[in-house]
């Protein structure tokens, strides 16, 4: 069964940022580039954090935007990114309603992978990586 | 230092000439690490002996380290420049986000010089300056608007600091701060009237680059390896559960915490105002600062009635910490935690830092008490122990400041008890109003010869602490050198930049480890020298400012209320400090 990031408790989130910095360090460096997930105020720490991540739709609108197939819906949710595809438009970024893919420097797509390192590195218990079940599974 | 690394860069700006370059200086964080070791350099370079603080000549010095953006908790960012409020030495630390966005945006460090024409916010966005009108945000009645109204303005959500000044920074008030992040300061030694003696409203930082390490399987090791040693330490649960409040009722048992201007010290109110009490009746949230897991910020959620408007509330989130809770809390008598969070707000919203501000108010109330100032003085303010109407009034006055009383509060308690007496009781040391630990002599010792006479130079206070706690005598030949060894260490944490909660973790070999990920070596022994030389620097400023640790003022309170360590004998306070100054004498580097 495919898996996907989860935001389990978001109250929780304390803006560490330290799932960024964990994100971007699976590229082999340090800093906050090249990241697949972000975190931000929601208008002013007061009011505590979003935690923007990929949610592995099961119909991504970001594969439907995508004209050269360079984003590839997986099977069970979520989508995997081809490369050699890739004409950095930007019309997947468009698409995505939660602002979940980032970019590069080169303004090409940084999408999640799924592989759960930013949720090892939650100190707070706000992520998680969990098994997608789907309710309209039996449906289809 | 790692090719491509950008930490030798350093950003200068020229708010006369609207100006800025990036220079290259590898000599300064290969030899000093960064933070404090850089900062104190640059501003030799750069501030002149007899520069009037308030003055365009009086530069400003935001330095990081080389372990920000790779590390855990690697994440301060150090200030340093001239201080309004002492007329020396400069510096004050703050986290947030600044430190992660100042390094992320490429720089090491980044130097403000000259004074803007008219009121004027930078927006710094990796190589661009840009150069912003603030007239309309200046005279804003809160420093928090000023955020709110950045925020909305200026790109970056999530990956930028942003630094601005309340009305006390306008007004120069000698011991405003600066905000960063709406909850974290730069609070002590006046940045904030520095910064509105150069019509510098507010600094915009958006940083979101990576940076190279040397080999990133090793990187990631140590990366594991300080991961699961701060998220396993006590110290983490410590923090993040209560906060520095959790101080409070240790404190007020042992008979350490501050009362009344130091006229007792335990406070029958501890109870009611504790970190225990504060979570349970209004804790709302915790923050972190940028790559911190501990997230020590606690914020209180105030629900306050409409003075008019019946059933009409308003929810404020404040911080609050323990040296809030003593400067305005204890120290002023205090006990109502919703009066004491309400003044909390004001001190805030004024960008006033707290401590001064409390021991100031502190003074003044005893100064009335006593016939040395007139309600005619004070505005008509009558100023009691634990009126929180009359300390918000007064602490907007500090501000306005309508009365030579007021104006000379503006510069602190010194200044004050110059003016109308009461120097017995004027609690600042070396110009710096004190922080809430009556511990004993080696706490004090601590104030009085840290280079910003403050208690986290050098902790003297955990020395007391620590000598109760096995028995030892208060007072021997060896606290001065107890007390030196620890600034010592603390610049190198200082320098790299460490927040001082997690010094237990980045202990040498720890750092040494951390280092070579930046691709710098550097062994205890280098270390240390680095902490060394970096003090000796700050001592070495201090000097050719004109200060004199011999010329270092007692009040007679703190040999007046007993500590936990026993009366305190001015004698042999008087003794350390000779003995300290004659180790500061020797030559600079
Ligand atoms: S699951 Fe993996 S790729 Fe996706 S945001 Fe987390 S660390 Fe990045
Ligand atoms: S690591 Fe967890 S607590 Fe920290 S910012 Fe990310 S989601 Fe929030």
């Amino acid at each position: 069964m495919a898996k996907r990031l989860s935001v389990i408790d978001v109250d929780r989130c304390v803006g560490c940022q330290l799932c960024i910095y964990a994100c971007a360090r699976r590229e082999g460096h340090a800093g906050t580039e090249g990241a697949r997930i972000d975190v931000r105020s929601a208008g002013g720490m007061r009011r505590g954090f979003v935690v923007i991540v990929c949610r592995a739709c099961d119909d991504p609108p970001c594969a439907r935007a995508c004209t050269t197939g360079a984003l590839v819906p997986r099977d069970g949710g979520g989508v995997r990114w081809a490369a050699d595809q890739c004409t950095a438009c930007g019309a997947c970024r468009e698409a995505c309603p939660f602002g979940a893919i980032q970019r590069d420097s080169e303004d090409h797509p940084l999408v999640c992978v799924y592989c759960g390192t930013c949720a090892r590195y939650c100190p707070h218990g706000v992520l998680a990586l969990e098994e997608i079940e789907r309710s309209d599974d039996a449906a289809r | 230092m790692l090719p491509g690394d950008p930490l030798a860069r350093v950003l200068t700006i020229d708010l006369s000439a609207q100006r800025f370059e990036i220079a290259e200086r590898r000599d300064l964080f290969e030899e000093s690490l960064g933070g404090a070791g850089v900062a104190v350099r640059i501003l030799e370079e750069e501030c002149p002996r007899d520069a009037d603080p308030l003055g365009p000549e009086n530069p400003i010095v935001f330095a990081v380290g080389p372990l920000v953006g790779l590390f855990p908790l690697a994440s301060k960012t150090v200030a340093m420049f001239k201080s309004p409020h002492t007329g020396n030495l400069g510096e004050s630390h703050a986290g947030g986000r600044s430190a992660t966005s100042i390094r992320l945006a490429g720089y090491g460090a980044i130097v403000i010089r000259g004074a803007s024409p008219s009121p004027t916010y930078l927006v710094i966005d990796g190589d661009r300056v840009h150069f912003r009108d603030a007239s309309a945000l200046w005279g804003l009645q809160s420093s928090a608007t000023v955020g709110r109204v950045l925020r909305e303005r200026e790109a970056g959500s999530g990956h930028r600091s942003i630094l601005r000044i309340g009305p006390a920074g306008e007004r120069r008030v000698s011991y405003a701060g600066v905000i960063t992040e709406t909850y974290r300061h730069f609070g002590r030694l006046g940045l904030g009237a520095v910064f509105g003696s150069k019509r510098l409203k507010a600094i915009v930082i958006v940083g979101r680059r990576s940076l190279p390490v040397a080999d990133p399987v090793s990187y990631r090791r140590v990366y594991d390896a300080l991961y699961e040693a701060a998220t396993a330490s006590p110290m983490m649960r410590k923090y993040h559960d209560l906060g520095t409040p959790m101080n409070v009722l240790p404190l007020n048992e042992l008979g350490a915490l501050p009362t009344r201007n130091l006229c007792e010290a335990r406070f029958d109110g501890a109870a009611a105002i504790s970190g225990e009490a504060l979570a349970e009746g209004f804790l709302g949230r915790r923050l972190a600062c940028s790559h911190c897991p501990v997230a020590c910020i606690h914020l209180a959620a105030l629900r306050t009635p409409h003075p008019k408007e019946p059933y009409f509330y308003k929810t404020s989130m404040l911080a609050y910490d323990y040296e809030l809770i003593y400067a305005l809390g204890s120290m002023l008598g205090m006990g109502d935690p919703t009066s004491l969070l309400l003044l909390m707000d004001e001190a805030e919203a004024q960008g006033l830092d707290a401590i001064s501000t409390g021991v100031s108010l502190a003074w003044a109330t005893e100064a009335r008490e006593r016939g040395l100032v007139s309600d005619q003085d004070l505005d008509g303010v009558r100023l009691a122990w634990g009126d929180g109407v009359a300390y918000r009034d007064a602490v907007r006055r500090i501000v306005s400041q309508p009365t030579d009383l007021y104006r000379a509060l503006a510069r602190g308690v010194d200044a004050a008890a110059a003016a109308y007496g009461g120097e017995d009781f004027a609690l600042a040391f070396g110009g710096n109003e004190m922080a809430g630990y009556h511990t004993g002599p080696a706490g004090y010792l601590g104030f009085l010869v840290g280079a910003r006479h403050s208690h986290l130079d050098n902790a003297g206070y955990a020395i007391d602490q620590k000598r109760l706690a096995t028995g030892l005598p208060a007072a021997d030949d060896a606290i001065i050198d107890e007390i030196v060894a620890e600034e010592e260490w603390r610049q190198v944490l200082a320098s790299l930049v460490v927040c001082f909660f997690a010094r237990g973790l980045y202990t040498p070999d720890v750092t040494r480890d951390a280092l070579a990920c930046a691709g710098i070596e550097a062994n205890e022994a280098r270390l240390r020298e680095i902490g060394t030389e970096t003090l000796q620097r700050k001592w070495a400023f201090k000097r050719h400012c004109g200060f004199d640790p011999a010329s270092l003022r007692l009040p007679e309170r703190i040999f007046e209320t007993p500590s936990p360590s026993g009366t305190i004998d001015r004698s042999v306070v008087e003794a350390h400090l000779r003995q300290f100054a004659e180790r500061t004498t020797a030559t600079p580097p």
